[in-house]
């Protein structure tokens, strides 16, 4: 490419969204939780969801992989697709989709089984490979990605519930990104962390974030500040503000987002 | 920013920088007053008092640095409070400078109360500097109201500033021909008038941050430069 033809090029060409949700309204039973939401979400990026407890972000996060299905008094109305494609068509194999969007929990929530169990429980749950050398490979790339392989690869056939809390959660994530999703859905992640162990996640995430596209719901703004590349914040069921994270923590266009960050309410 | 914070004891000292603020930027306009005051009368001892007082300023830019250092650590300040403190850094910066400027001229005094008098100049200065003066008040008073329409004004005056100082470079000059026994005290006020005019300056920069505060983004400087004493020559 020319000088020329850089310096006329387009400052940055137009991104599919991963994730698009259109117009998405969720009630439970009456009661309306979630209003109207629009948002895109880019392939490769954090994309953290922020706002006052009940604001919707944990609803918003759980539509995004239909864990809503398994609330009955639940309604959900507007489209949210995935590389274009609605998640909540008729066709749509809900067991396929979560392959797809993996998530991670507030606690960690390791299986009461071996560590290698752990990440090879999806492998196989999947039928991804049948070969045992394959499978070996497989736990081995997973728990390095999260970055705990150091740490637990002479004792992969001790019980995942004796690693400490933060090794739990990065297990968890080895176990959510095993079977190769897409997207990993976050929902606090290291609440339930010591700031060492969080700083480990949140490094862990820079890394994630090359080959996955994460949605992180966190309790924590400087957190959210700290690891996301774009901001979404919610209020009382609306989508307020979304921007990228340095403009909404430094000039946020609403006022109520200014006054939800600079510790004005909550 | 009407709201108040969740937690009080952070507007408490977000409102202690301020107060530092508004102590420094008073120190600062005594002081200037008083140096320009000082050289009109030619009076040295008010001069030397010049020079101590700047070290209050001084260590006004001190504490105000500690402040918002504190702030950012412990608060981890967002948005607004994040800006101001950002902009409290650097108009504590653009304070000391001017009280620097002020102290500079008290020097100057001192040597010029040894050369022959030139009160004409004087005059001209004493203009410049009560111009200048209104616009560290205006700025100040602009910065406490987060009012942008005050601190545009403030970056408007200072253009007349700048003309101001044109024509008493090519007036300064005009002396120097006229008589070279006073160029020893013509190059001072050379100095003098451009010490009042970086003062101006410096009270721009302070509108620019006020400019920040309120929008969020930096002042796109559109207000004219219209200081040409960098090409005036002397002409008989």
């Amino acid at each position: 490419m020319s000088i020329q033809q850089y310096i006329q090029a387009p400052a940055r060409s137009v991104e599919k969204p991963k994730i698009r949700a259109s117009s998405v309204c969720v009630s439970y039973g009456d009661r309306e939780v979630l209003h109207n939401i629009d948002l895109d979400i880019l392939p490769r990026r954090i994309t953290a969801l922020i706002g006052p407890s009940g604001c919707g972000k944990s609803t918003f996060l759980r539509c995004i992989n239909r864990m809503n299905d398994l609330i009955s008094s639940c309604k959900i109305t507007g489209e949210i697709s995935l590389d274009g494609a609605n998640i909540y068509d008729k066709k749509v194999d809900v067991e396929v989709l979560r392959r797809r969007i993996g998530m991670v929990f507030q606690k960690p929530n390791p299986f009461p089984k071996s560590i290698y169990d752990n990440v090879a429980y999806g492998i196989k749950l999947h039928g991804l490979t049948s070969r045992k050398e394959e499978l070996d490979q497989k736990v081995e790339k997973s728990l390095r990605r999260a970055g705990l392989w150091d740490e637990v690869s002479d004792r992969l056939g001790a019980s995942g519930t004796s690693l400490s809390g933060g090794q739990q959660q990065r297990l968890c994530i080895a176990r959510a990104i095993a079977i190769e999703p897409d997207v990993i859905l976050m929902d606090e992640p290291c609440s339930a962390l010591d700031p060492i162990a969080t700083a480990r996640i949140e490094g862990l995430l820079h890394e994630l974030k090359k080959k996955y596209t994460i949605v992180i719901v966190t309790h924590s703004m400087q957190q959210a500040a700290r690891v996301s590349d774009y901001t979404a914040f919610f209020h009382l069921g609306d989508l307020v503000e979304k921007g990228d994270t340095e403009t909404v923590f430094t000039n946020p266009k609403d006022n109520r987002t200014e006054a939800y960050i600079t510790g004005r309410i909550g | 920013m009407p709201q108040e914070h969740i937690v009080k004891s952070y507007d408490t000292e977000l409102k202690h920088l301020d107060r530092l603020i508004a102590e420094m930027g008073g120190q600062v306009e005594t002081l200037l007053s008083s140096a320009v005051k000082s050289l009109i009368e030619y009076d040295e001892k008010r001069a030397e008092k010049v020079i101590t007082d700047d070290k209050k300023v001084d260590a006004l830019e001190i504490a105000i640095d500690a402040q918002a250092t504190r702030l950012l650590a412990l608060r981890q300040p967002m948005a607004a409070d994040l800006r101001m403190i950002i902009a409290s850094l650097k108009i504590s910066n653009d304070l000391e400078r001017m009280g620097d400027y002020a102290k500079n001229i008290s020097k100057r005094v001192k040597t010029l109360t040894k050369v022959p008098l030139l009160s004409s100049t004087g005059r001209s200065i004493e203009r410049m500097s009560k111009m200048v003066a209104e616009m560290i008040r205006l700025v100040l008073d602009a910065y406490f109201e987060r009012n942008v329409a005050m601190a545009l004004s403030v970056i408007k005056q200072d253009e007349d500033v700048d003309l101001l100082h044109t024509s008493m470079f090519r007036e300064i000059l005009t002396y120097m021909m006229e008589d070279p026994r006073n160029i020893t005290a013509c190059t001072h006020f050379l100095f003098i008038a451009k010490n009042i005019e970086r003062v101006g300056d410096h009270a721009t920069n302070i509108a620019e941050q006020v400019y920040y505060i309120v929008e969020g983004r930096q002042y796109d400087d559109g207000h004219l430069n219209l200081d040409h004493s960098s090409s005036v020559i002397a002409e008989k």
